[in-house]
């Protein structure tokens, strides 16, 4: 396989999967010109007088797609580790014979292992989408047949919309849905609130299918998804598992150590003076992310201060501030438990927003770059600040890019990070896998001292003399190495067995086979 | 795994009782701790051998980054305890080199009753030491026997940590407690921490001293602490430790009083040695030798609460409260801070990190009692300057004790560095 080297040092392949891939070329540099793509175009007079486009089950509505070797079949994952659909999709190609089918979903989750069965008869070439667990063990390993591309959620909506990858088939879940194939994510035994990342999948898709469990009558209203884009409606008894598709409720972490990041980054946000009267954050819905907003909400609070708005995936803790009046509206693209499920539903401040308006790199305007706090994860953080989120140092796929590459693009993205793990440092040499430079990432938080990227000198300036345990990032892995010990590198093959995007579709790193 | 015997001479012997016999002859011991939940610790299985030299079995969660390591020092301790064949099972979970080489000397002691000891080399971060007077708010509680508590302990800014050897660690487990219990004085930062030792009871204590005092203890805790013998037994020992270690610092003694015995000889408790800065009050077992539920507003325990308080008043020491066992309710400890510190106390236990700072905070003087404090100890310099018998504050007679009062006030708050030094020139002239 052809190898070159990136702009950011990095070794990746030319090829991906039998197309031509562009090397990262650096932030901002890559410019693609041209069309987007676009489906082909439908007539209405092809489709049921009555509009009534319920078929009787998912395989025949995939018959009627034309389901065939080698498609593209693309999933949300608003059903998360309770998703009932996707898998049935692979179990009814598994059965029909087909092979070679290409699978992109915005995410996967545990509940979608069964699917390594699919990988190894044949009937799937390779995921094109984040991996988790036993999955991403799988990739690691060499077992997959293609080669997985792991995309941001903001680069997925950008490799769909400029052609880079071409859906066949897209197959949506949907909490309630209409016989037109009007769409949303609330109602039902299993809402899911908002559906913020479908929107590429049915705008570009060639046929699109919805299941759901609670048809109700024209019109599903308010619809996220539009029927004037679906070609079949399929009704099933149940698309997924309630009590795994939201939490009943999120909870902020009882770890002290992690709590003792969490208000170190309150008071760093505090004493920086990022935060203000009218400030915008958006904060994950991790334990550590949601003490942080818990920390955040008091500060707010005594101060008398509101943010303007935050950015989902909400929780309660998010739903609070905004009841409470500490945060002016919430863009959410989706509900993580059952409080901020209510909330979209009940509150007209909450707001739907999908990934497609706010993470695409082919958007006119880019949401993230309106946000003055970004509070993001990490497994490894290295002296150049560069960021990894996708392997463990022991170079192992475990973990999807989610939305941390497009978030990066927010005025200041802070990383409260452990310094070590079990044994394992967290700041390193050299990231094991590249998947954000670290010119985008300003701030490092740990139990042991806050690092300030040295190019934000605005930050260092900002917060210098006021009381905060700072630190350059080479003395956090010192701190970290004379702990624990000098890590050795993780032993890999050549074999490259996936390619990292970065969010403009270039690639910025590849992961390679993990020998036993 | 198999049992590896050391040496399995059984002759005809039947079948079930040569596996008896067996047991009764295994030479095997397990150290540490493994589990899904279990971080930062080993669990070690040394099993010795007749020939074969060492054999090495590893798992661990950390094994590609450090795998390597682990079997070095694994192999660097067994050669420096002399043994040359055995099996040696790791069941690693991220340990740090200081708790393997705990866990590995606990096995080989458990088999061969080697006295030898191998250091880990004593930080340059844990050189520091102690005084009589400062602050003992908040003590947070380590159990002894688990390495990942000990790791960020200090970065929650108590005023002591505790390395418990006594209730927190098993009885079957207070061997290898009291080596990790070392070793972690030695390696691990408390980030300036008093540092102390909770001992066992009767003899085992005695041994846990000589164990641990020569690595730069700063407090040892004497648990169930019924008489001043107790406690000048323990006085002695440390002395002949530190004699025998070349070293000169004090280690302080802070005996805690569990029972109604105790109690009742709280003053001669108190004054037993020079080496007494604190006594503090076990409320558990205090109530269960009374027979008596422990309740959240203590009634049952006030005469117990107080006569210590008085006691250690009286000694010149600080009197320390017993520690708050719900640790999801920080309103309830605040309002039990607030109330010991009413009675007197100086001073709680805490078992959850999150606990130090609501202790700190009731602790410390409040904003309203700094500013009363002020305002008479202005009035009352004012009063001295201008050679005034009475001091007045508006239309108020104020009392030499009040004033003392206010004077401990601003002391507290002026060392708490709530108040600068010179918070008097600041004020507004009366």
């Amino acid at each position: 396989m052809k190898m070159v080297e990136n702009a950011a040092g990095r070794m990746v392949p030319v090829e991906i999967n039998g197309g031509e891939a562009v090397p990262f070329k650096g932030v901002g540099k890559h410019r693609p010109t041209g069309r987007k793509y676009a489906p082909p175009i439908p007539t209405c007079i092809d489709y049921p007088d009555d509009n009534n486009k319920v078929v009787s089950s998912l395989t025949e509505a995939l018959e009627r797609c034309g389901l065939k070797n080698g498609m593209t079949i693309s999933t949300h994952h608003h059903l998360r580790d309770g998703d009932l659909i996707s898998n049935k999709i692979f179990d009814i190609a598994s059965k029909k014979g087909i092979k070679d089918l290409v699978w992109l979903p915005s995410a996967s989750f545990p509940c979608n292992d069964p699917v390594i069965e699919y990988l190894e008869n044949g009937t799937i070439n390779r995921i094109e989408g984040s991996m988790n667990g036993p999955l991403g063990m799988f990739v690691s390993e060499g077992r997959m047949k293609g080669m997985a591309v792991l995309r941001s959620h903001g680069g997925r909506v950008q490799a769909i919309q400029d052609g880079e990858v071409k859906i066949d088939i897209a197959v949506l879940a949907a909490p309630a849905a209409d016989a037109f194939g009007n769409a949303k994510g609330t109602g039902g035994p299993s809402a899911t609130g908002v559906l913020g990342y479908a929107k590429a999948d049915y705008l570009y898709a060639d046929k699109v299918i919805i299941v759901t469990d609670n048809l109700v009558d024209l019109p599903c209203f308010p619809m996220e998804i539009e029927g004037n884009y679906v070609d079949y409606v399929v009704v099933v008894d149940k698309i997924g598992i309630p009590e795994k598709i939201v939490s009943g409720t999120t909870q902020i972490t009882k770890s002290p150590d992690r709590l003792l990041i969490a208000e170190l980054t309150a008071s760093f946000l505090e004493k920086s003076g990022l935060l203000y009267n009218g400030a915008t954050m958006q904060a994950g819905a991790g334990g550590t992310s949601l003490a942080i907003a818990v920390f955040v909400h008091e500060m707010l609070r005594k101060k008398g201060w509101k943010l303007s708005f935050g950015f989902g995936g909400s929780t309660k803790y998010m739903v609070k501030m905004l009841e409470e009046g500490q945060m002016g509206y919430i863009l959410d693209a989706q509900a993580f438990d059952l409080d901020a499920v209510k909330s979209v539903e009940q509150n007209s401040n909450h707001i739907p927003y999908p990934v497609f308006n706010a993470y695409n790199y082919h958007s006119k305007g880019n949401l993230t770059a309106m946000m003055d706090i970004m509070i993001l994860g990490a497994t490894e953080i290295d002296t150049g600040f560069n960021g990894n989120v996708v392997t463990h140092s022991d170079g192992l796929l475990l973990h999807g890019i989610g939305g941390w590459q497009n978030c990066l693009h927010a005025r200041n993205v802070i990383i409260p990070v452990p310094l070590f793990r079990d044994r394992i440092p967290v700041i390193v040499d050299r990231v094991t896998t590249l998947c954000g430079p670290g010119e985008l990432i300003d701030v490092i938080i740990t139990e042991r001292g806050i690092a300030i990227n040295p190019r934000r000198q605005d930050l260092i300036d900002s917060v210098r003399g006021k009381g905060l345990p700072l630190v350059t990032i080479g003395e956090l892995k010192e701190i970290a190495e004379k702990m624990c010990g000098k890590p050795e590198k993780a032993v890999v093959d050549d074999r490259v067995v996936a390619a990292i995007k970065w969010v403009d579709g270039t690639v910025i790193d590849a992961v390679r086979k993990v020998k036993k | 795994m198999l049992p590896v015997y050391y040496s399995v001479t059984l002759g005809s012997t039947p079948g079930f009782l040569k596996k008896l016999t067996s047991i009764v002859n295994m030479k095997q011991a397990t150290t540490g701790n493994a589990g899904p939940k279990v971080r930062s610790d080993i669990e070690v299985t040394l099993a010795l051998t007749d020939s074969g030299g060492i054999e090495l079995e590893m798992k661990s969660r950390v094994k590609t980054m450090y795998g390597k390591a682990i079997e070095k020092q694994c192999r660097e301790l067994l050669d420096f305890f002399g043994i040359t064949n055995a099996k040696l099972t790791v069941n690693d979970s991220g340990a740090l080199p200081f708790v393997i080489a705990a866990r590995v000397e606990a096995a080989v002691k458990a088999m061969t009753g080697t006295t030898a000891s191998l250091l880990p080399e004593m930080i340059d971060e844990n050189s520091y030491s102690t005084s009589r007077e400062r602050f003992r708010f908040s003590r947070l509680y380590l159990p002894g026997n688990n390495p990942g508590m000990f790791l960020n302990a200090g970065l929650h800014s108590p005023d002591g940590i505790i390395l418990d050897l006594e209730d927190s660690v098993a009885p079957e487990r207070k061997d290898e407690a009291r080596i990790l219990v070392r070793n972690a004085l030695r390696a691990v930062n408390f980030y300036g921490a008093e540092r102390m030792v909770r001992i066992n009871q009767g003899e085992r204590g005695l041994e846990d001293l000589d164990c641990v005092i020569p690595h730069n203890v700063h407090l040892v805790l004497i648990p169930k602490c019924e008489n001043s013998d107790t406690v000048t037994k323990i006085d002695h020992r440390i002395r002949e430790i530190k004699k025998r270690e070349g070293q000169s610092e004090t280690v302080l003694l802070m005996p805690i009083i569990e029972s109604a015995a105790g109690v009742e000889r709280a003053f001669e408790i108190a004054t037993a040695s020079q080496s007494v800065v604190a006594l503090a009050v076990g409320l558990e077992d205090y109530t269960a030798d009374l027979g008596v539920q422990r309740t959240k507003e203590g009634s049952e325990s006030l005469y117990a609460r107080q006569r210590i308080v008085v006691a250690a008043k009286a000694a010149g020491i600080q009197p320390i409260d017993s520690v708050f066992s719900d640790v999801g309710d920080m309103e309830g400890l605040l309002s039990n801070v607030l109330s010991s510190k009413a009675m007197g106390f100086e001073g709680m236990g805490c078992i959850h990190p999150r606990q130090i700072p609501v202790i700190r905070h009731g602790f410390s003087p409040s904003a309203d009692e700094m500013e009363k404090a002020k305002k008479i100890v202005l009035a009352y310099r004012d009063a001295l300057q201008k050679g005034l018998g009475v001091v007045a504050l508006g239309s108020k007679m104020i009392d030499p004790p009040v004033v003392a009062r206010a004077e401990k006030t601003i002391t507290l708050a002026v060392r708490l560095g709530l108040l600068p030094e010179d918070w008097a020139e600041a004020e507004p002239k009366q």
